[in-house]
């Protein structure tokens, strides 16, 4: 017996919507062993997993204060994705992003101005465009590959903070703690409820997600970038230019994720350490495509994933288990719907030789 | 002849979806006999010859081979039957040589000595002469043919299914086709000949089976029945003549080629050497050649996809040799490639989509935005005038039969109202009154003011819509001639590097 995939005649349209479902179940099957393993009981676990971080205001506060980044993030992606242009270095952008924010609400700080986190906005995403345009430039020019290029660049942007908060940035009255001084009020979003962190940067992420959704469903760049990476050899001929889109690409996604960095340091954050994300840039290629690279869908990845950290820590300190089993949940989960996504397009059939 | 026929389908039905592929097709072969099937595109006769040669099961109906019922479940048990099957598009590799390339379709253990020693036999044998040693990319499309038949040749077929053999050959090369096909049927072998040019047809074929719209509606006699009969048997309606209006040719040419030189993109491709050429408004100039002498270099020098030096190719009098493709359509020169699917059109992407691709000037963007209304009207507009066969502007590239996909690209870049055309093999898989319409629409546009060049195999096709008729061999293009002074058999030889005149 061996086992083929003959493709279908037409995609399975049902599957498109049961693949992430089908994906999180089977997730939760391999995981049952494991919780035994560690000696869990599987049922209650999963419960502490998924349904205990939403059962408080503050614990729905905290998940869309996570979701926020993960979603803008995995948008700014999306652009570039749909293009065949592979951007692994988003977590670079967002540190770049953040450095540069954190940089002018330092500066500025006591200035008090409304303008102040505007500006701070700007140099977010200037920050992480800056980052974005070495691949985008190395690309069109020597014609490297993107993925290793934006991979290396995610080493060099921590290295930078790690430098940065350890010398000229570092807070003069910080106890030489490795970390820059606290920022001024001006320069952080207010809470949008009192006691609780979540803040108006999330109204951020929403602007994102229709401004996406109408560059990519309805203008004709958009288009373009489909056409490019759906065909390349047609976008050739209807004479779209390949080099654009390498740049439009990878400037928006730094745009994104360095506005994600920036709304981290500005929010709550409050200043720089050494690890202002917790793999954001990394978990955000997951979220896109979980979301399967459409905007309602990359809304509904980021939530589903940000349930996944907080239902990590979650186990974390009620259960005493390893950081690691969120990691492995996610690692998991991305595996199990990339292979749910081939039976979209493919039919799986075990043929006699 | 036997009493029994060697291969004989009663009532075999096939249904894809809505459609009814083959609906009770029956017909009966003989040994010996080289039987036709006549159809336009999408008569089904790829899904029967697919149902033949076990690539898809049928629905219903019965399969009888040599008087007994037979199932053929995959290529492997067609070929353990008897059957052989040469298709239009050629599956072999280039860069090892001809010996090779049958011994990896052979199952099981091959001598390679032993091999070469049988095709030369059986090159001899049947008058196919191909040196088994010699790489497969040094060979022309004709030689390439001969190699595909003779790996079906070497199995010892009883049944020879040919899909459209001669779209890419020389008429010189047909002869030498027909003469083989005729020998094989005196030995025996029943041939399936499934084409819908109907000259070649009467020629060759001593019965002809005619699909329409998945039936067989007819079995016809091509030697004694004329062209017009079996044209309309298969169409089912009277064919319109082309209508040729005398032209009025600009004074200065609207496109033209000054030297065009480039070497060859890859290995197996071919440089273009000083090629010249001026195509004036209201003409309409063809390029013949069997392909590989530098058409798909000309071509992509032509659209822009790859740039040349600036004063090698002008448009309206101004130089674009260096410019892109997005420049040279807004000066007015729109190309249909030779491949539709992945180059004319975004294969999963809907027809109405597939309009904006290269229509987005004709008011279907504003402000950056896509106006839906607009790409949907553009789209049914061109379905409904080019009689695409689909779905609906929603329907996706790639589930259009290749001829409909040409009929909506050629439709697509005519409605742009271009200066300057560039088409390759324009009706290439189109069925008869399809290519009879594009061929019309071609000229009618011509006689309208824009200059068309037109580069095909197809002879026929470029006598009958042509004014003046250049060759391209070896990347270097002969002088145009126009079509009253020249004839096919002059063309066909220039075509095989022989030129009359220049000698």
């Amino acid at each position: 017996m061996r086992v083929v995939l003959e493709r279908r005649e037409e995609p399975l349209r049902f599957m498109q919507v049961g693949a992430p479902i089908l994906a999180l179940l089977l997730t939760i099957v391999l995981s049952w062993p494991f919780f035994l393993l560690l000696g869990l009981d599987p049922p209650a676990t999963l419960k502490i997993f998924f349904v205990e971080p939403l059962s408080s205001w503050n614990g729905i506060s905290e998940w869309l204060l996570k979701a926020s980044p993960l979603i803008l993030i995995a948008l700014g992606l999306t652009v570039g994705f749909r293009a065949n242009v592979w951007n692994i270095g988003a977590e670079g952008m967002f540190t770049i992003g953040a450095i540069a924010a954190a940089w002018c609400g330092l500066r500025y700080g006591a200035s008090d101005h409304v303008w102040l986190l505007p500006l701070m906005a700007v140099a977010g995403a200037g920050g992480g465009m800056v980052w974005a345009a070495i691949p985008a430039w190395l690309k069109t020019r020597a014609n490297t590959n993107e993925i290793l290029v934006t991979l290396m660049l995610n080493y060099v942007a921590a290295l930078i903070l790690s430098y940065l908060v350890n010398g000229p940035m570092q807070d003069p009255d910080g106890l030489n703690y490795p970390q820059t001084a606290s920022f001024e009020p001006a320069a952080m979003f207010a809470p949008l409820f009192s006691g609780l962190r979540l803040n108006a940067s999330l109204f951020i992420t929403a602007a994102a997600v229709v401004l996406s959704w109408l560059f990519l469903e309805r203008s004709f760049l958009g288009f373009q970038m489909n056409v490019s990476g759906a065909a390349p050899v047609a976008a050739r001929y209807a004479g779209f230019r390949q080099t654009r889109m390498v740049w439009l690409s990878l400037l928006s996604s730094g745009a994104a994720a360095g506005l994600a960095g920036m709304m981290e340091a500005a929010g709550p954050l409050g200043q720089l350490t050494p690890s202002i994300s917790p793999g954001y840039g990394f978990t955000a290629i997951i979220v896109a495509f979980v979301g399967r690279l459409q905007p309602l869908g990359i809304v509904c990845g980021g939530l589903l994933l940000s349930l996944l950290y907080l239902g990590g820590e979650a186990v974390q300190m009620s259960l005493n288990v390893p950081a690691s089993l969120a990691r492995s949940f996610q690692g998991a989960l991305l595996f199990f719907l990339l292979a749910a996504d081939v039976s979209i397009v493919y039919r799986i059939r075990l043929r006699r030789r | 002849m036997t009493a029994q026929p060697r291969l004989e389908l009663r009532q075999v039905s096939k249904r894809y979806g809505a459609v009814l592929a083959n609906d009770a097709v029956s017909l009966s072969v003989e040994p010996g006999q080289i039987h036709a099937v006549l159809g336009e595109n999408g008569a089904g006769k790829s899904t029967l010859m697919k149902i033949l040669y076990g690539a898809v099961r049928p629905d219903s109906g019965e399969i009888l081979w040599e008087g007994k019922p037979v199932e053929i479940a995959s290529p492997g048990a067609a070929r353990r039957l008897g059957i052989g099957m040469v298709y239009q598009h050629f599956s072999l590799f280039e860069t090892i040589s001809v010996a090779e390339n049958i011994a990896v379709a052979i199952d099981g253990q091959f001598d390679l000595k032993a091999l070469t020693e049988r095709i030369r036999k059986l090159g001899a044998r049947y008058g196919l002469p191909v040196a088994p040693e010699r790489l497969l990319h040094d060979l022309s499309v004709g030689e390439r043919q001969r190699v595909e038949i003779l790996r079906c040749l070497l199995q010892e077929p009883k049944l020879l299914i040919l899909d459209e053999p001669t779209a890419v050959l020389t008429p010189q090369a047909v002869r030498q086709l027909f003469g083989v096909l005729r020998e094989l049927a005196a030995s025996g072998c029943s041939i399936l000949y499934i084409s819908h040019k109907l000259d070649e047809i009467r020629e060759l074929c001593e019965v002809a089976t005619v699909l329409r719209g998945g039936r067989a509606v007819a079995t016809a006699a091509p030697k004694t029945q004329s062209a017009a009969e079996l044209a309309r048997l298969m169409v089912g309606v009277e064919v319109p003549a082309i209508r040729r209006d005398g032209h009025a040719r600009s004074t200065a040419p609207r496109l033209e080629l000054a030297g065009l030189t480039r070497a060859a993109s890859d290995p197996f491709g071919t440089a273009l050497d000083k090629v010249t050429l001026a195509v004036h408004g209201g003409e309409v100039v063809g390029i013949a050649g069997i392909s590989g002498n530098g058409q798909s270099e000309l071509l992509a020098a032509l659209s822009g996809e790859t740039p040349s030096a600036e004063a090698m190719i002008r448009l309206d009098g101004s130089s674009v040799g260096d410019r892109g493709v997005a420049a040279r359509r807004k000066r007015g020169l729109v190309f249909v490639p030779e491949e539709r699917l992945g180059r004319g059109a975004v294969p999963a992407m809907s027809l109405a989509d597939n309009g904006l691709l290269t229509a987005h000037g004709l008011g279907l963007v504003r402000r950056g935005l896509i106006r839906r209304h607009p790409v949907l009207r553009f789209a049914r507009d061109v379905i409904e005038r080019f009689g695409v066969r689909c779905a609906g502007p929603m329907a996706a590239a790639r589930s259009l039969s290749g001829g409909n996909l040409q009929k909506f690209i050629v439709g697509r870049e005519m409605s742009l109202e271009p200066g300057v055309l560039i088409v390759s093999q324009p009706t290439w898989g189109v069925d008869v009154a399809a290519a009879t319409f594009l061929r019309q629409s071609l000229l009618d546009l011509s006689r309208r003011g824009a200059a068309i060049l037109v580069i095909s195999e197809e002879l026929e096709e470029l006598f009958e819509i042509c004014d003046r008729i250049a060759v391209l061999c070896r990347g270097r293009l002969s002088v145009a001639r126009p079509r009253e002074q020249t004839s096919t058999e002059e063309i066909g030889l220039m075509m095989s590097g022989i030129d009359a005149r220049a000698a």
